[in-house]
């Protein structure tokens, strides 16, 4: 039976939103889909979802993820289910365990897929290359299973609804060499980013910390709040909650002024959505200007001194 | 203890793009070279560790998959303090679980305590090649840690795993392990100059790849991303940049 297999992520007792979008991403095979859900308590966790056609619950002792147990789970359900695709979010967790699964067991494989298409029987899939400037189509070794990590936000949730079949399915997993303590909450800061209208967002292209100053006063002066890409919170030039995208914050202003940001994937990730982005980078190139809808290739120092002059 | 610290020479795209005759990939007068920014924070912190250690026995040694032209990296990790090098011959794959099976019997034949990888290539952004090497090697793994704290005695480390929008899963990993490591967990040291002209004539071992197996993907066809609808280009003098600016944003603030 050839099916697309997906692993549902979930994180303390919720379904996370790239399970939904994964179904969208499975719907373009055109194979029959089942989710697995990987849980303490499988049926505790919904999975709704338009196109699924079954859900594979399979219990294990352990609340939350751990790589062992994921990657054992997975290996068992491709062994039994012999899917011809299976999918997973490109996500911190699928990175501790996806890619073990693949070598394991000799499977085509690519990470950080966008886009999704068949060209007759044949999976190809679509990633990026050079920090995202380029695009490449990829296609995997014949008569293998193909495992992919899919990028979060690359396709739409699937709608609500469906009344998929429901199947259990048990695993003897090993103990766990690394093994879930605790969360820690990201550090909460003095300004809440996620709520700005106008958020001025600075990037590497600052290139030190003595320019940061300069840019709080910009900020001031326009009435924004000002955000940072990861790089300047690494160097500890500003605090983590000042950060926006995928291990930040993520952000949907009216307005996304970005000055020096490349448009790295994971910054992307949490601030794509935002009603206007505009953007002012040295390089031509840089893929934010594939997310802005207004792009000014300038020094973003000229442009913040005239912008200063101009409020 | 000894650590070692798979290192990748990263190819960073200028301004301009233009693509081999095959159209599989960029044509390499376009591209730059640097050391991948996460190995050089995985390089500082096998530094780290062992200077916390005080234990001069401790060795840490990089390896990398790639052509002669590669070891401007390499040398940038010995100009940091990392004290040997080993190339594993190769050019030309790309694809993580190929890059983890060159590098398995190398890295195994170190027998090391800890393996360090990046979290991920800049220029690739996989974030597979520590997890699929961990597997190759039979090694308790932990992707994208922000932080370690070793009890060598009990072997085991408390890491944190940092997670979407910041959350850390603290975890406790068996030991000997493979980490891939994070950008921020420390601040990677600049190589003295002095240094740097030391690591020019320091010895690299170059050993010969061995079976690279079936590639998990082939590149069909590389191309220039579609430009979305396209941003609207603001041109003109700085100035006339920041009118336009000031004027969309008073628009859309109303
Ligand atoms: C698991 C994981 C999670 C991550 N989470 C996040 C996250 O939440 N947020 C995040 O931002 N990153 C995150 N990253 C890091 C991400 O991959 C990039 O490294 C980062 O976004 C790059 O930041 P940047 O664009 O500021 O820097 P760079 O990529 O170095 O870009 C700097 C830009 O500035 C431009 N520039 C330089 N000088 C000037 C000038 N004078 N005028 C105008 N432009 C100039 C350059 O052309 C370049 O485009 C994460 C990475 C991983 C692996
Ligand atoms: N050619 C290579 N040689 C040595 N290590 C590599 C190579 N390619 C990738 N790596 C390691 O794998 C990490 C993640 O790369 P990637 O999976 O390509 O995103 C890098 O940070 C390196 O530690």
């Amino acid at each position: 039976m050839s099916e697309t297999l997906i692993v549902a992520e979930h994180l303390r007792g919720a379904m996370r939103d790239v399970t939904g979008e994964l179904v969208t991403a499975a719907r373009l095979l055109g194979n029959p889909v089942a989710v697995a859900v990987i849980a303490r308590d499988p049926s505790r966790l919904e999975v709704t979802y338009e196109g699924v056609d079954e859900i594979v619950g399979v219990p294990v002792e352990q609340a939350e993820f751990e790589n062992d147990v994921y990657q054992h789970a997975l290996e068992a359900l491709i062994a039994e289910r012999q899917p011809e695709v299976v999918l997973l979010g490109f996500t911190v967790n699928s990175m501790g365990y996806g890619p073990a699964v693949a070598a394991k067991l000799d499977l085509g494989f690519a990470s950080d897929v966008h886009g999704l298409a068949l060209d007759g029987e044949a999976v190809i899939a679509t990633r990026s290359f050079y920090g995202g400037k380029v695009d490449a189509e990829l296609e995997f070794p014949e008569g293998r299973p193909v495992l992919l990590l899919i990028r979060p936000t690359a396709f739409a949730p699937a709608p609500s609804g469906g009344s998929p079949s429901t199947s259990a399915f048990s695993v003897e997993v090993p103990s766990s060499r690394a093994r879930h303590v605790d969360f820690r909450e990201a550090a909460v800061g003095d300004v809440d980013i996620t709520t700005a209208d106008f958020l001025l967002s600075i990037g590497r292209g600052v290139g030190e910390q003595d320019a940061i100053p300069q840019f709080e006063r910009l900020a001031e002066k326009l009435g924004a709040v000002l955000s940072v890409s990861r790089p300047l919170v690494d160097a500890g030039w500003m605090p983590n909650a000042r950060q926006v995208g995928q291990s930040g914050k993520t952000v949907k202003p009216k307005v996304y002024l970005a000055l020096g940001i490349s448009g790295a994937v994971q910054h992307l990730a949490g601030m794509k959505t935002s009603g206007t982005i505009i953007a002012v980078n040295t390089d031509p190139e840089a893929a934010i200007f594939n997310v802005a809808h207004y792009g000014a290739v300038a020094d973003l120092f000229d442009v913040a001194d005239e912008l200063e002059k101009l409020s | 203890m000894k650590i070692v610290v798979c290192v990748k020479q990263v190819a960073v795209l200028g301004d301009e793009v233009e693509f081999t005759d095959d159209a599989r990939d960029v044509d390499p007068d376009f591209l730059d070279a640097s050391l991948n920014e996460w190995d050089s924070y995985a390089t500082e912190e096998a530094l780290r560790i062992r200077e916390n250690a005080g234990s001069d026995g401790d060795e840490i040694v990089v390896v990398s998959v790639g052509d002669g032209d590669v070891e401007p990296a390499m040398r940038r990790c010995l100009a940091m303090g990392a004290d040997r090098a080993t190339r594993i011959d190769h050019s030309g794959s790309r694809d993580p679980i190929t890059i983890a099976r060159l590098l398995a019997p190398v890295v195994n034949a170190e027998s090391p305590d800890l393996v360090f990888c990046g979290v991920q290539s800049s220029d690739a952004v996989q974030a597979a090649t520590g997890t699929a090497l961990a597997e190759l090697l039979d090694l308790a793994r932990v992707a994208v840690v922000t932080r370690i704290e070793l009890d060598t005695g009990a072997r085991r480390a408390t890491v944190h795993r940092e997670l979407e929008g910041g959350l850390v899963d603290v975890t406790e990993v068996d030991t000997p392990a493979l980490l891939t490591i994070q950008t921020g967990i420390n601040q990677p040291r600049y190589a003295t100059l002095r240094a740097i002209k030391q690591a020019e004539q320091e010895p690299i071992q170059v050993v010969a790849a061995g079976e690279e197996g079936e590639p998990a993907y082939r590149v069909r066809r590389m191309f220039a991303p579609p430009k979305g609808e396209g941003a609207e280009l603001l041109d003109g003098s700085a100035a006339d940049i920041a009118r336009r600016i000031a004027g969309i944003v008073q628009e859309r603030l109303k």
